[in-house]
């Protein structure tokens, strides 16, 4: 597997304005003739489907929802970064890059990173003619917020709506391509495989969902921007229909995947309510900025809390313990969310977890409303607090909020390049669903940067290069009557065959809900080398019982959400397995991935730089063969490698 | 809690559908409208029936794509809350619950409870975006925009464009999600310049897709899970009147 990593050469700051000069262009009368396919309409589909189109290219469009206003970006809240400076407190493109290097636990590529604090600025300003309505000060200017990891004020948001808000400017821009028909649109479609015409990217294979119609689709390039996969662990703050089948279909036609174990277990969620949930909710970070993180000090006193006779509002103060200011008086509640993850569950394994199942914490704004006002809490989290009383009943302007973490997001992905390009030449990946940018861990405010910056300022620059190097001689040749066509579309006929006869009796929910819970437990926020081997086994004999006793009812030349279940079940099943297989091979703790045989004497996550300061690689081997790690080795340049420190 | 369920189920878009009636116990308060469904399609499942097919992706009220009709009102019971934020602690143990699709005709039946909404699409499509490419824009701070300008056009934008409001509509109107569209762009003054053939092109569409006109019932207000206020239409309507009157002496589309 080829990992060359193509970060151009010279000075860190200069690496992206000198590469895009040297990149090939496409004349813009030659772009008409090449044809480019996008799976995903979020932040980086969307954005780049769009941007494409502008261009000139012809765009096919992908997703899986009933439009693509509806992709998972939409569910964000907090806001996005970027490095404006506006608030005049020392923020730069250097100090966005740094944080976000340090964020990640020094696990990211440097290069891209760097340019990705380097667009951060543009997107705002896009965003911004686009029509999005950021918020803005009486003075007219736009507003900031501090977000985790972060010691500026950097945060650009649209109340508690900054996905949704951002995703529409995406989509009213793609919208507009479809209407002039630069991108041809299908909703409803499913993208099953991945198609190779003398090794490079050129189509795919999608079902439709409504018609069951499986069609085949070519094109000159494919983009996947098709999110990530912590509905791997079934209960997650991700969308119900989120999955890992693309990204695994591409794995298993080539394509390395890197990281797989790097997971974000998000700080504040609302606590499981018992196991007829289907989803957890975020409350976004962003109300950390002045909600107070607390549990009691005392274990009689959370238990007499749980038992509902004692109300949190009259935990005197000194039996309060606020265990982030108490650890990282520095940064307090507003420390990375690994961090804040691993203190609250830190707390509720003492035996000082609140709600009724003792995994919780409380998130407590009774000092703010004292200090600046309910008016001024509710502008701010208005719509937050909402949520939080319509799922919960508790109004969380009287009582604390409760809190535990829950799976959020996913730093793995897809490998590529610094064109974002994989290992299969004219693959792209953006967002979510690759790799590159966070490291092991995310910060918050982040990933709807990276997907706009991939989507509006990287791809439509890195695919152009690529179109450009095939040349115009090569544009729109391949045709869905090659052979690889055909290969690829039996092999999903056979697939979708085999699930509707097997004839078993275990739904796949079922079967989702077990692989779940082997992954939370497993290869969640504390893993072992026991516990990720046993998972391995567990999971081996999971595959092996959905293959034989999988029940599917319904008919595959219809809509059927049983079918659509089972297929990326069956798909998270096995990637489950390599994910637990990272995790093992990393002997070390960092940023989500916590090792609990490598921590500190106070229990904080302990690197191994010497050994591990590498992407770990998979490639796909065979069903029943071990896979293959590759390694990128990653190299500090520009950032002195150090223990992360916000104490 | 124990309920009744009386559910729309419909094979296909062409296909006659009917009200089945299933019991379902042991249903907890706390669990959201949808994961009632679950249970329900687990139960079917394991009976050998096909579970209910319906819309629903972010499960925390923001995506849209989640859309019916419970006890004759778009999304359920609770004002400003989407079927999947709505929880079973608003209902009552031994309650019979009916549960049918988006009734109207721009928007047919797909499957049970699932209906086609891509004519909303199609009137964004026509109008509903600022025109302003990748890379051409301006540093974001150089044309200061009014708070009150600023939350105005975000109250608007707030709109997830789930359909509640033309199912709430006798007349099927789309006039609550136009206008939000149209009032969003409008109001703000990157959205000035398209502002004429913006309000023209989306009517246009919106009629030619088949919904109904609007006559001032306010269901789809009492409807939207984001409280879009009624206002927005008489916004929609200024906009229009001004853009027709333009167009008739200076042609803009």
């Amino acid at each position: 597997m080829n990992l060359d990593s193509k970060i151009p050469e010279g000075p860190l700051a200069e690496k992206w304005t000198s590469h895009k000069f040297n990149m090939k262009l496409v004349n813009p009368a030659n772009r008409r003739k090449y044809n480019v396919i996008v799976v995903g309409s979020g932040l980086a589909g969307g954005a780049a489907a769009a941007s494409l189109a502008e261009q000139g290219y012809n765009v096919a469009c992908f997703c899986y929802q009933d439009s693509p206003r509806r992709a998972h970006s939409i569910a964000a809240q907090g806001g996005i970064n970027a490095a404006k400076n506006y608030q005049n407190d020392g923020d730069s493109v250097r100090r966005l890059f740094y944080d976000t290097v340090k964020g990640g636990d020094y696990r990211a590529r440097e290069a891209n990173v760097y340019r990705l604090a380097e667009v951060s600025a543009d997107i705002i300003d896009q965003c911004v003619a686009n029509g999005v309505p950021f918020a803005r000060e009486y003075g007219g200017l736009l507003a900031n917020r501090s977000f985790g990891g972060a010691q500026v004020s950097r945060t650009f948001y649209a109340r508690g709506q900054t996905g949704q808000q951002l995703l529409l400017g995406a989509y009213s821009a793609l919208s507009k391509q479809i209407g002039l028909g630069k991108v041809k649109m299908y909703n409803r479609h499913e993208m099953l495989d991945l198609v190779k015409v003398d090794g490079h990217a050129k189509g795919i294979i999608v079902r439709n969902m409504v018609t069951g119609e499986i069609s085949r689709h070519a094109g000159d390039c494919v983009v996947l921007a098709t999110g990530g996969y912590g509905n791997v662990f079934f209960l997650s703050t991700n969308a119900q229909g989120c999955n890992v089948t693309a990204a695994y279909r591409a794995y298993k036609r080539g394509a390395g995947f890197a990281n797989p174990c790097y997971t974000q277990i998000h700080p504040t969620c609302i606590p499981v309510h018992g196991d007829q949930q289907s989803k957890l909710t975020l409350m976004s970070e962003s109300l950390r900025n002045d909600g107070r993180v607390w549990a009691p000090k005392d274990k009689e006193t959370a238990k007499k809390i749980r038992e509902g006779k004692l109300k949190p509002g009259d935990v005197a103060e000194d039996e309060r313990d606020y265990y982030l200011e108490r650890k990282y008086p520095s940064f307090g509640n507003l420390a990375p969310r690994d961090i804040s993850s691993r203190a609250a569950k830190e707390a509720c394994d003492e035996g000082r977890g609140v709600a009724t199942t003792g995994l919780g914490v409380f998130l407590d704004f009774r000092d703010a409303i004292q200090r600046d006002g309910q008016k001024a809490i509710e502008e701010r989290y208005g719509n937050l607090f909402e949520m939080y009383q319509c799922i919960t009943g508790d109004n969380p302007y009287e009582t604390p909020m409760m809190i535990f973490p829950a799976v959020h997001y996913t730093m793995g992905g897809l490998w590529v390049d610094y064109n974002l390009q994989s290992t299969i030449p004219g693959m792209f990946v953006g967002g979510e669903a690759n790799f590159s940018d966070h490291g092991a861990n995310r910060l918050g405010a982040s990933a709807l940067m990276q997907g706009l910056a991939d989507g509006y300022f990287v791809l439509p620059y890195t695919v152009g290069n690529y179109l450009g190097e095939q040349g115009v001689a090569a544009a729109g040749k391949v045709t869905t009557d090659d052979p690889a066509f055909a290969e690829a579309e039996a092999a999903v006929k056979e697939r979708i065959d085999t699930f509707m006869s097997i004839g078993g009796n275990e739904s796949p929910r079922s079967f989702h809900k077990r692989l779940g819970q082997i992954v939370w437990e497993k290869c969640g926020m504390a893993r072992s080398e026991q516990g990720l081997k046993e998972a391995i086994r567990e999971i081996r004999e999971l595959r092996k019982e959905f293959w034989s006793n999988l029940k599917l009812v319904g008919d595959a030349d219809g809509l059927n959400p049983e079918l659509e279940r089972a297929g990326r079940v069956a798909d998270f099943i096995e990637f489950g397995e390599l994910m637990c297989r990272d995790a093992l091979m990393r002997e070390e703790s960092c940023g989500g991935h916590f090792r609990v045989e490598h921590q500190t004497e106070d229990g904080e996550a302990l690197r191994d730089d010497e050994n591990f300061t590498f992407a770990g690689v998979w490639a796909y081997k065979g069903d029943d063969a071990d896979p293959e790690l590759h390694k990128e080795a990653l190299v500090y340049e520009n950032v002195k490698l150090a223990t992360r420190s916000y104490k | 809690m124990n309920l009744t369920l009386r559910v729309w189920r419909q094979k296909n878009r062409l296909s006659v559908g009917q009200f089945e009636t299933y019991p379902l116990s042991d249903i907890s308060e706390d669990s959201s409208f949808l994961e009632m469904l679950d249970i329900l399609s687990e139960q079917l499942v394991a009976d050998g029936h096909e579970p209910v097919a319906f819309d629903h992706d972010c499960r925390e009220g923001i995506c849209g794509m989640c859309s019916m009709t419970i006890n004759g009102i778009p999304h359920g019971p609770e004002r400003g809350t989407t079927a999947c934020q709505l929880h079973m602690r608003h209902f009552h143990d031994g309650q019979t619950i009916t549960i049918e699709p988006w009734r109207a005709k721009p928007f047919p039946v797909v499957k049970d409870l699932v209906v086609d909404r891509t004519p909303f699409d199609k009137i964004v499509q026509s109008g509903g975006f600022i025109s302003a490419r990748a890379g051409s824009a301006v540093d974001a701070n150089t044309m200061p925009i009014d708070k009150q300008t600023a939350d105005y056009a975000m109250d608007a934008a707030a709109c997830i464009g789930c359909g509640a409001c033309v199912a709430a509509c006798p007349n099927a109107s789309a006039m609550l999600f136009t206008a939000a569209k149209v009032a969003h762009m409008n109001s703000l003054p990157q959205g000035k310049p398209e502002k004429h053939r913006r309000a023209l092109a989306m009517v246009g569409t919106m009629d030619g897709e088949g919904f109904g006109g609007c006559t001032n019932i306010g269901e789809c207000e009492a409807a939207c899970p984001k409280s879009i206020p009624l206002d927005m239409i008489a916004h929609l309507n200024r906009d229009y009147a001004v853009a027709q009157v333009k167009n008739f002496f200076d042609p803009v589309v």
